[in-house]
């Protein structure tokens, strides 16, 4: 993960418009997605019922919180589970290493957890010696390739075969040239068979964890969670407190909005439900803080905690399908990640919020109705009076304040624009311009609609 | 402070006014799942149907899935099928990397999205539905529920250790969004319905 990011969701933005052809491609491919997300959404008539449903469940773990996390805890360790608890990301860190000390090994095979990319756990384990393999197929391509995922459900979704093909061929030596996705898919089926039949600990996320019966529950297409969890000595899953939901019968709801609205299937292959641990063997739990019991307190933003992470909201967003998750330089990219990642550290995120054109599609396929757009629309206020608003939107904003509040410069700006418009466009279509990038500018009306009422209301 | 108390306190500090959980009774439906929709579903999502009158059907249906020769383990009770292993209890997990098919009941199926529910009990280890190269599950078609609601309902009267819902075969489409089966998991899975008489 790279923390030393300066350029800002613009400029990273830029960088990835400069392959006009993968730009198309990365935006036809994530429509799509959407378009088998309607499609399926679509056929289950109580879908807005549903939505409602989830809402007003996570809206009820959030505001008991307290109460649920020491039931889940009580009813785990009855069942054998052992529970530790993170304040921060480097205690969640320093938990893990201690569990792989005292299991002595020293490799570990890791699912899909967003959670683990947050508190960079990959980069602390190597650290300290201890090998992390990824072991979702699209997890383990940006872990080759050395890069963080771009997206929450689809972490490769940036790459194209023929990029993975020539890692293929570096790392799991596949031919040269082999860019076949059943062939890959094939060798790294292969590859990563051996580390879970080789590794002692596995470590997965969590989708949802039931405070009345202590049981989580892991959903993966895959299969790799239940792979490396059934075969290791230890299991150690990491989740973030707001994981929780209050009772076993709400994942009927919860199961029935999670995979159509990530990816159009009607449920993940697999929902596993870990209960008690196998005989002889271990399950660590790890309930995760990190800024939630903060953003919990921020009236206007608590809302996001809601968040299922089901991606739905970047399949859709017009800035992300153009923009790609990397341009985000967060761990979780997309809208849902432009109003998570200003609570953890509200300067390095001041961009995020405004990478977006508030449309409110996030918000409306969101299955848990989450108001994304409009908190948005809030965080850039914060922002903007924190004093962490970029410099040129600052230098902008209050160029057009003063014209505003000003009928005189007004006029005189909108004759300006007329003026230099049609006597001369090279002005401003030109590379200074963000706006002329992708567009021409417009056709100069001849008059403004204040010139043009004065004469027809003469009449 | 342990952390434990830090994180209790400051959500507690920050938790708003409680919100009641909403009534989602009224999704249950207490219909009877079909098994034409349950079919449908598990084929959309690239899993086979079969549909048996007798259990012993199954010996000739199941040579046409792969062309088996390898490792048979079948836990299947009353149901008999040549060279297969029916006793797994004394073997590792590990023992089980090579089996070429596993044969194994559910509890019941969810004819909205074609997954089946399958606890340790029906295993016999937990790694086995996901570490054989093909999976065959055995349900009966009174046992197939509309909806996830009715699942809950149903699994709940039953304990177990761990549960799992699967729903056809182990996927990927990662690489470029083209769908691959038989990512970590079996390259197929098949589920034969046992008609019940008279439905």
């Amino acid at each position: 993960m790279e923390n030393n990011v300066t350029a800002d969701h613009a400029d990273l933005a830029a960088d990835f418009n400069k392959d006009k052809e993968r730009v198309e491609w990365h935006d036809e491919t994530l429509w799509w997605i959407r378009q088998k997300r309607d499609k399926n959404v679509h056929q289950i008539a109580e879908w807005e019922q549903l939505r409602e449903a989830a809402s007003q469940i996570k809206l009820n773990v959030l505001s008991n919180l307290n109460a649920y996390l020491q039931q889940f805890e009580a009813n785990a360790k009855a069942n054998g589970i052992q529970i530790h608890w993170a304040a921060d990301a480097i205690e969640h860190n320093k938990i893990v290493h201690q569990l792989l000390k005292d299991t002595g090994v020293s490799k570990m095979v890791k699912s899909k957890s967003m959670l683990t990319e947050e508190c960079g756990l990959n980069e602390y384990l190597a650290e300290h010696g201890i090998e992390v393999i990824d072991s979702d197929l699209g997890e383990r391509i940006v872990q080759l390739a050395k890069e963080a995922p771009s997206h929450i459900v689809l972490p490769c979704i940036h790459k194209k075969k023929e990029e993975i093909g020539d890692l293929f061929h570096e790392y799991l030596g596949t031919p040269e040239n082999m860019s076949d996705p059943q062939v890959l898919t094939e060798a790294a089926r292969g590859h990563l068979r051996e580390i879970f039949l080789t590794r002692r600990a596995a470590l997965t996320g969590v989708n949802f964890a039931i405070a009345e019966t202590g049981e989580f529950v892991v959903c993966t297409n895959e299969g790799n969670a239940d792979m490396g969890a059934h075969l290791a000595d230890i299991h150690i899953a990491s989740m973030g407190i707001e994981k929780l939901l209050p009772e076993r019968r709400h994942l009927g709801v919860f199961l029935r909005i999670l995979t159509r609205s990530a990816t159009g299937q009607p449920i993940t292959t697999y929902s596993s439900h870990f209960k008690k641990p196998q005989n002889g063997k271990q399950i660590h739990i790890i309930l995760v803080d990190n800024g939630r019991s903060v953003q919990l307190g921020r009236e206007d933003f608590r809302n996001s905690l809601k968040c299922i992470r089901c991606g739905a909201c970047m399949n859709t967003c017009p800035v992300y399908r153009r923009s790609g998750g990397h341009s985000y330089h967060a761990v979780v990219a997309g809208p849902i990640g432009s109003i998570l990642s200003p609570n953890l550290d509200m300067k390095k995120y001041a961009d995020l919020p405004f990478a977006s054109t508030l449309c409110g599609s996030c918000t409306n396929v969101c299955p848990v109705k989450i108001d994304i757009h409009d908190q948005l629309y809030k965080w850039r206020q914060v922002i903007v009076k924190a004093g962490y608003a970029p410099a040129a939107k600052t230098a902008a904003m209050q160029v057009m304040s003063k014209t505003l509040s000003s009928p005189t410069l007004y006029h005189l700006s909108g004759k300006a624009g007329r003026w230099v418009l049609k006597h001369a466009p090279f002005a401003v279509n030109n590379r200074l311009n963000p706006w002329y990038k992708q567009r021409d500018m417009p056709e100069p009306p001849k008059e403004s609609f204040g010139e043009w009422y004065k004469k027809n209301q003469a009449k | 402070m342990s952390s434990r108390e830090k994180i209790l306190s400051a959500v507690l500090q920050n938790q708003p006014a409680i919100v009641p959980l909403p009534d989602i009774g009224l999704f249950e439906r207490k219909a009877v799942g079909t098994v034409q929709k349950f079919g449908a579903a598990l084929s959309s999502i690239g899993g086979n149907i079969n549909y048996i009158n007798d259990l012993a059907e199954m010996n000739t249906l199941i040579t046409a899935i792969s062309g088996i020769n390898g490792r048979v383990i079948n836990l299947v009770k009353d149901l008999y099928i040549n060279n297969a292993e029916v006793i797994i209890d004394d073997l590792t997990p590990h023992d089980l990397q090579n089996v070429e098919l596993a044969i194994l009941s559910a509890h019941f199926g969810v004819a909205e999205n074609g997954a089946v529910w399958i606890t340790e009990e029906n295993m016999g280890h937990r790694v086995l539905p996901f570490i054989c190269q093909h999976l065959v599950i055995v349900i009966h078609q009174k046992d197939i529920v509309p909806a996830m609601h009715e699942a809950y309902e149903l699994l709940s009267r039953k304990p177990y250790d761990y549960g799992c819902f699967i729903a056809g075969p182990s996927k990927t489409a990662d690489i470029e969004q083209s769908l691959v089966i038989g990512a970590h998991g079996p390259r197929s899975m098949t589920v034969f319905v046992l008609l019940t008489a008279n439905n």
